[in-house]
């Protein structure tokens, strides 16, 4: 008898998280907002592995009851106790991985009540990253601790992070009223100060980041300029329009692979390149025969007509793409980031782009200066009519060199795509800064775009926090025609007798 | 290229950063010693390639100079440091004996009595022969003066007279863009005529122009000798015997030889230098 | 035998029919207002439509024209006008916001919840201080971008590109609300000026009478500069500027005179564009603007006083037919313009005039 009663309630309890999983499912779907908030905080202080898959289909707005998935309404309270909920679940799971997203989830948002639990937690955890940063969401917890002693402890284990969020829960601590026990206090202040100084290094070199991926930007946007404009004295200003059909190449490479090749999708950025690359190079090339060949030497009227030609091409993408942006997604391997400090994540688009600028650079300089192309094209450059004699064929070398500005171009459309919007106004926004980028640089210096796009990109982040992003830039024009003043030939130009 | 720095004593009031509406150079020029210009140690580089070296030359008021040399043997960059538009990295050069060229601007060293005729001749072409040369007439050149300005006819004649010169009578009012080549040559002599400089500084004269043409140009210089001082860079040995009493011969940016022509052309090293090493 | 006689002949005749086809036109021009105040019945009557229409229009050929005596005459395109306009508008506008709240703050500033207006309002209650703001806004800042960029020769295509970062930094400036400028919506709902409704037929009329005689003013003042030795250096200037300084004349007066000149008749002609269309927002500073002034100038024949006036009637009547019939394909026309006139037209409409009448 004991034994089959034994049995009984082994069979009972064996049942039961499947039970409690089927209850909890019907349980939710039938409160009402105020109960199912109740419910998530008690699952999240007492998380059972069972409830994961539920609270999983929860995060995602539906519930499955009896088979059937029903949608739920959410608002953003209950959202963000799901997310308690679920993170606190997965500090149970085997993956130190996800035990540490969560531990750091439940550092922002934990509750009071999961203070046993993550106690308990703690005692169990194995894994050193992932220890550190649950016994944070317990300092978090712990700062309102009666035990003032608990509280100064918690206090000194915030000091010795560098996190954003131990700085507000320090402050917030430090507000007049919050804190009455005198050392915790001094404790609070000097931890405050440490955090401080942590935080400053990360924000200092994010700036930085921030800084060089701008650069990098303007100098996918501006090389191709500074090919037509350096080399060819030709003002593009449907140079911006380069870059924009190069981002729309992208999208069609990415419409194209959704249809076609789901699976490889992950890969598409790869051959959008050469894609963009070949279309905006033709579409360079064809303007180059029909249009702009007519105007060398007039540099203004070339100005206009370039003007003209942007406004048919966004016109023309506006017609056939509809006047919203379209939606270009990062795949996989260029999201999220790299986090190198708690305060500082570099993304992987825009790494990838860092190095990406430098490869292309790279790339055109090594085809100006190393192969037969180059060696044309620099000879029209600097003395068109004796390289016509010597059988250069100029009208091929313009209409290839040309083609390569609005090429590069392209490329950049392509990077520019994996960083911000895709709209037909796209080109407009960077037309002017590439243009300071080759004024800056001096005219016909690759050396120069680099350093004046790395520049003005750093200038800009540094500028922006201190006094805000419009006035940075109109304070970066005015240092630029000052500096003009100084260096009217820009960075770097070459000095001679023939200026003119 | 470094501005050069402004000596406040000398440059008050005529500073070049100033904007000028209108103050000019007084042309009350010092030529005490009898010397016009003054170049001493005059160097200047482009990334190394040193275009002038170490230049001394020095021009007699009313001299008629003629300078020659080969190809890149720095006479247009010599030009360049005496209208202001190259700087020399050293040396000093001097107009008169009182104004230092190094700290003037292009217009300051026009109005003070430079004037210059460009290897490629350079003409307003959208204006007429007249209008071309009223434009460049010895006259207050402020924008006031402009906006006001009319002529008088006194000057009507002047430009008549240079007109009547250069041969360009009949063309007066035609569009400079349509002249010939040797045409414009002239009108660009006239218009240093009209400028009325102490010292013109010309830079191959008598390119395009016919043999007619070249043999009245030598008479004209000929008879301009004595009122102005005169500097001409020219290839067409010819034409240089015609005209000069004194030539100089630059090499690699500094002076190789100087004398008359025929010193000049017995000199060995000139002759190395011309007929090839 | 025949042929100079002809050419003469028809010279003579060519600025004769000028001389009577702008006569026409003034007179024209002259009428519309007194034809507006016509009752609403009467088949002569303009209606405010058509009158506020032309008006705009008007103020763009203002703006013509002061591009045209830069860049014509002068060489230097400027692709910033758009701004020295907006800020004679803001500077109008301002006036006109104060007339609307009366002894309050304008509604936008209570909106944003600002006590007190901030230093350069100050004033701006007076009409004369608002009348010297338009011109001593667009003039000063003329003035000090002019002289640095003058002063290290920047010129052609560099030029144009600064100007062009002028303007668009201007824009951004003014889109931020705590500019001071209304931000986004710029100004508007303006109700009276001098003490008459904004929108009443009789003030209508005297605004664009108004614009009429400063069309008029300009275009004299456009005549005589262009007939004086100035004219004739500006025009030196702009073909051969090294030769034009071994001459003696120093480039930077002469361009900065002519420079500030044009952006203060393109203030005149923003304040009296702003009263008429009724709304001054950031808008008008966007680069897009000013570049579509360069097309109409290129139309008409740049270096030409009438060619300017002459293209940005056609251009804006032509705009204001095709943004109602074909919004879509406006941008194709104007895009097609601009290629157009610069590789078949490089003198404008006014330079194959004066082709076909001398052939």
């Amino acid at each position: 008898m004991p034994t089959a009663l034994y049995r009984v309630i082994l069979a009972l309890l064996l049942l039961l998280p499947l039970a409690a999983h089927a209850d909890d499912a019907s349980d939710f779907a039938a409160a009402n907002n105020s109960q199912q908030a109740q419910l998530l905080e008690s699952w999240a202080a007492q998380p059972a592995p069972a409830r994961i898959e539920l609270i999983n289909s929860l995060q995602q707005g539906q519930v499955t009851v009896d088979g059937q998935v029903k949608t739920l309404r959410l608002n953003n309270r209950l959202r963000g106790l799901i997310d308690t909920a679920l993170a606190s679940h997965q500090l149970l799971a085997t993956d130190p991985k996800l035990r540490l997203n969560a531990a750091q989830q439940l550092q922002k948002n934990a509750k009071p009540a999961q203070l046993k639990f993550l106690d308990q937690q703690l005692a169990t955890e194995t894994d050193s990253d992932v220890h550190t940063a649950l016994s944070l969401a317990l300092a978090n917890l712990q700062l309102v601790d009666p035990d003032p002693a608990v509280r100064l402890a918690a206090v000194r284990l915030l000091g010795e992070t560098g996190e954003p969020l131990a700085r507000t829960r320090l402050e917030n601590l430090l507000q007049p009223g919050v804190e009455t026990d005198a050392t915790v206090h001094t404790a609070a202040e000097t931890s405050l100060t440490q955090v401080k100084r942590k935080l400053l290094i990360g924000d200092l070199l994010g700036q930085a980041f921030s800084g060089l991926s701008l650069g990098s930007i303007l100098l996918l946007a501006a090389l191709g300029l500074a090919i037509t404009f350096g080399l060819l004295g030709v003002i593009n200003m449907a140079h911006g329009e380069m870059l924009m059909l190069g981002a729309y190449c992208t999208y069609c490479v990415q419409l194209l692979f959704q249809r076609f090749a789901p699976g490889a999708i992950e890969f598409y950025p790869l051959l959008a390149l050469p894609v963009a690359f070949f279309v905006t190079a033709g579409v360079g090339m064809v303007l180059e025969r029909t249009i702009i060949r007519h105007l060398y030497g007039r540099p203004l009227e070339t100005l206009l007509a370039t003007w003209g030609i942007s406004l048919i091409l966004i016109q023309l993408v506006r017609v056939m793409f509809g006047a919203q942006n379209v939606e270009v997604a990062n795949p996989a391997w260029l999201s999220g980031g790299l986090q190198v400090l708690p305060n500082l994540v570099l993304p992987y688009n825009r790494l990838v782009i860092i190095v990406f600028a430098l490869a292309v650079v790279v790339l055109t300089w090594l085809l100006l200066n190393k192969t037969r192309l180059g060696l044309n094209v620099r000879a029209v450059t600097q003395n068109r009519n004796m390289a016509a004699c010597c059988g250069v064929p100029t009208g091929r070398v313009d209409m290839l060199a040309f083609g390569l500005g609005s090429g590069i171009a392209g490329l950049g459309g392509v990077a520019l795509s994996q960083v911000g919007n895709v709209g037909p106004d796209l080109g407009q926004g960077y037309i002017i800064d590439s243009f300071l980028v080759v004024v800056l640089g001096g005219v016909g210096q690759l050396a120069g775009t680099v350093y004046a796009a790395f520049g003005l990109g750093i200038a800009n982040k540094i500028l922006e926090p201190q006094i805000g992003a419009v006035l940075g830039k109109i304070l970066i024009l005015g240092l630029i025609i000052l500096f003009i003043q100084k260096r009217p030939q820009g960075l770097f130009a070459l000095k001679g007798r023939v200026i003119d | 290229m470094l501005e050069p720095i402004l000596d406040p004593n000398k440059d008050a009031g005529s500073s070049r950063d100033a904007i000028s509406f209108g103050q000019r150079v007084e042309p009350g020029l010092n030529t005490r010693h009898g010397t016009i210009l003054t170049l001493e140690d005059i160097s200047v580089s482009f990334d190394g390639f040193k275009a002038l070296n170490n230049l001394n030359l020095y021009i007699g008021v009313g001299e008629l100079r003629c300078i020659i040399g080969p190809n890149g043997a720095g006479k247009t960059t010599m030009m360049d440091v005496i209208t202001g538009k190259t700087r020399p990295s050293e040396g000093q050069a001097w107009f008169g004996e009182t104004l230092d060229l190094r700290q003037m601007s292009e217009v300051q060293i026009a109005q003070a009595g430079i004037g210059r005729k460009f290897q490629k001749p350079t003409v307003f072409e959208a204006l007429s022969v007249f209008e071309n040369l009223e434009l460049a007439q010895k006259t207050d050149k402020s924008v006031w003066a402009s906006l006001r300005a009319k002529l008088t006819g006194e000057q009507k004649d002047r430009i008549g007279e240079v007109l009547h010169t250069i041969r360009l009578s009949s063309s007066a009012h035609r569009p400079a863009g349509l002249l010939s080549h040797g045409q414009k040559q002239f009108l660009e002599i006239g218009m240093l005529l009209m400028q009325d400089p102490q010292l013109l500084l010309l830079d191959e004269p008598v390119a395009g122009m016919t043999d007619a043409e070249t043999e009245f140009t030598a008479e004209l210089f000929k008879s301009l000798a004595g009122k102005h001082s005169l500097m001409v860079v020219e290839h067409d040995m010819g034409f240089v015997g015609s005209i000069a009493d004194h030539v100089t011969v630059l090499h690699q940016g500094s002076v190789l030889a100087e004398g008359s022509l025929e010193q000049v052309q017995a000199d060995e090293r000139v002759i190395e230098v011309y007929l090839g090493r | 035998m025949n042929q100079p006689l002809m050419v003469t002949a028809a010279q003579k005749a060519g600025p004769t029919l000028t001389t009577l086809a702008g006569a026409l036109v003034l007179l024209v021009l002259l009428a519309l207002p007194l034809l507006s105040l016509l009752p609403a019945d009467n088949p002569l009557q303009v209606s405010a439509y058509t009158l506020t229409l032309v008006g705009k229009i008007l103020c763009y050929a203002i703006v013509a024209l002061a591009l045209d005596l830069v860049w014509g005459y002068a060489g230097l395109l400027s692709l910033g006008h758009g701004l020295f306009f907006a800020l004679g508008g803001y500077a109008m506008g301002m006036y006109l916001m104060r007339q609307a709240s009366g002894d309050e703050l304008p509604a936008f500033m209570t909106f944003l919840s600002w006590t007190e207006l901030p230093w350069y309002w100050i004033g701006t209650e007076h009409f004369w201080w608002a009348m010297c703001l338009v011109v001593l806004a667009p003039g000063l800042l003329a003035l000090v971008f002019g002289f640095f960029a003058f002063r290290s020769r920047i010129k052609g295509v560099y030029f144009s590109i600064m100007t062009q970062a002028l303007t668009f930094a201007g824009m951004l400036l003014f889109f931020r609300n705590e500019t001071g400028f209304g931000g986004n919506n710029g100004f508007t709902n303006f109700r009276s000026i001098l003490g008459f409704g904004i929108t009443e037929p009789g003030t209508r009329a005297a605004l664009f009478f108004a614009t009429v005689l400063l069309l008029v003013a300009s275009l004299f003042l456009g005549w005589r500069l262009a007939r004086s030795k100035f004219g004739r250096v500006l025009t030196a200037l702009r073909d051969a500027e090294n030769r034009l300084m071994f001459c003696g004349y120093d480039p930077r007066g002469f361009k900065l005179f002519v420079w500030v000149l044009s952006a203060v008749l393109c203030g005149l002609a923003g304040a009296l564009y702003v009263p008429q269309v009724g709304i001054i927002n950031p808008g008008e500073m966007s680069p897009t603007n000013s570049i579509e002034a360069a097309v109409w100038v290129a139309l008409g024949g740049r270096g030409t006083l009438i060619g300017p006036l002459l293209g940005a009637g056609v251009v804006n009547g032509m705009k204001s037919w095709f943004t109602v019939a074909f919004p879509e394909y406006w941008l194709f026309f104007l895009g097609a313009l601009f290629i157009i006139v610069t590789l078949y037209l490089p003198k404008g409409v006014i330079g194959l005039l004066k082709k076909k009448a001398d052939q």
